[in-house]
């Protein structure tokens, strides 16, 4: 077994061109719970922790959209300019693990793994994120859409480093909540991200741990836009919200597992997304 | 690809070298079974119970999650490296007096999460404690009396400015 450990992101990809097999870690917090139970036993590894091209973040030229490094860990996005800008993210971030996992986990571990219970995974969503993957010779952006297949199952390619997010700042509310065991250190039982664009009147809904992969509620965002001026705050009256919550409920698709049963999720992610709406708009 | 069959690895302020050693070993397995670090605890292997928690280039971070041989350049503190032997820290001597500590198993993962959210906040809130020590789990005591522990610790601190 080798260690490879670039220093710059034309090292690490010179690396991952030379081993396209190779077995990338991030922060390290799920693969090394794979190779401490025997579970993996990786041949050559690529460590990503001091490439700093990728732990840091930036906006695009016209200032509409930010792009999140693959590597900037979840402790910066709890507090600062990504929160205030993305504030589902920085909730999702917060929930994530303890604050020794912040420190290491990142977005592109998250994708890298693609678990439909990956924190951040349905804020790309819900935001439409693009991903960016590069080999040593080529880039390519890809909607998080496309991207997530299925249970840790995503499309990069061998070869192919996934450099990261692009998401869109949009004017409008948005948030995150999550629904596990106990409060702290706890793998999503089903979580769900909105967010309201109030510029365009338009709502996206997605869910977590509730399907193969993050499932994006497109029926229900469409029919509540005909409900609904989502333009400006205005109260949703209580049978709409009911509606709203099954509606939800009925996309999505849960299975029974050791973390809980497809009846509670399905419960978990009506009242989840009617949280949300409430909150949404409420001034 | 480097070779990383020997490595060195720069801990409590000295540089150990690993020979012989299977380059996937978490750093908590390198800590205990190759430099004769047995501080730091290996519980749940998976990041949730804390117990493993060291200093890794300023953060606290679970050792059982670090290939121990992607961290050859970072600067690693674990419990032995707080103080110089035989000393105790502000943080370990309220752990003491309040009682904090009954089968002692989490207790060094939680004094080094301890001491890190105290070097990086003299005066921390109550949640800013439970916050800071949300990932290291204790069975037996509540965490009432660690509660109490890190009051002291602060307080220790203060006077000692």
């Amino acid at each position: 077994m080798t260690v490879a450990i670039p220093q710059t992101l034309r090292e690490a990809l010179a690396f991952s061109s030379a081993n396209p097999n190779a077995q990338i870690i991030q922060g390290g917090t799920d693969l090394m719970v794979e190779i401490n139970f025997n579970h993996r036993k990786p041949t050559d590894v690529i460590a990503l922790r001091r490439v700093e091209e990728i732990r840091n973040y930036a906006y695009t030229a016209d200032k509409s959209k930010v792009i999140v490094g693959a590597g900037l860990p979840y402790q910066k996005m709890e507090h600062g300019e990504i929160a205030e800008l993305f504030p589902a993210l920085a909730q999702a971030a917060r929930t994530v693990g303890s604050p020794q996992i912040r420190a290491a986990g990142s977005i592109g571990g998250n994708l890298g793994t693609c678990s439909p219970a990956g924190d951040a995974l349905p804020v790309l969503s819900a935001l439409n994120a693009e991903v960016n993957l590069r080999t040593e010779t080529g880039s390519r952006d890809i909607s998080v859409h496309d991207f997530m297949i299925g249970v840790k199952r995503n499309d990069r390619k061998p070869g192919e480093l996934i450099i990261s997010v692009t998401l869109p700042i949009i004017q409008g509310w948005q948030g995150y909540a999550k629904v596990g065991v106990r409060n702290a250190m706890v793998i999503s039982v089903a979580s769900c991200c909105l967010v309201v664009d109030r510029k365009l009147g338009a709502i996206s809904v997605a869910l977590g741990a509730v399907g193969p992969t993050i499932i994006r509620c497109r029926e229900t965002e469409q029919w509540l836009a005909t409900q609904i001026d989502l333009k400006s705050i205005s109260a949703v009256a209580p049978n709409l919200l009911k509606e709203f919550g099954e509606r939800i409920a009925n996309e999505s698709k849960p299975i029974d597992d050791h973390r809980s049963t497809a009846a509670y999720r399905r419960h978990a992610v009506a009242t989840l997304s009617r949280r949300l709406l409430v909150r949404a708009n409420t001034k | 690809m480097p070779n990383t069959e020997i490595y060195n690895l720069r801990v409590n302020g000295k540089n150990h070298e690993v020979r012989d050693a299977w380059v996937g070993e978490s750093l908590l397995y390198v800590l205990r079974e190759r430099l004769g670090l047995p501080g730091s605890k290996g519980a749940c292997e998976q990041g949730e119970c804390g117990s493993c928690t060291v200093i890794m280039d300023g953060q606290a971070v679970c050792s059982c999650l670090v290939m121990a041989a992607t961290a050859i350049d970072a600067e690693i503190k674990t419990i032995e490296g707080l103080t110089p032997d035989g000393e105790l820290t502000e943080v370990q001597d309220a752990f003491i007096t309040e009682g904090g500590v009954q089968c002692g198993f989490c207790t060094p993962g939680l004094v080094v999460a301890i001491e890190h959210l105290l070097d990086n906040n003299q005066s921390p809130t109550e949640i800013e404690i439970k916050e800071a020590i949300s990932g290291n789990i204790c069975r037996c005591t509540g965490y009432g009396r660690i509660f109490e522990a890190v009051q002291t610790a602060v307080a220790t601190r203060r006077a000692a400015r």
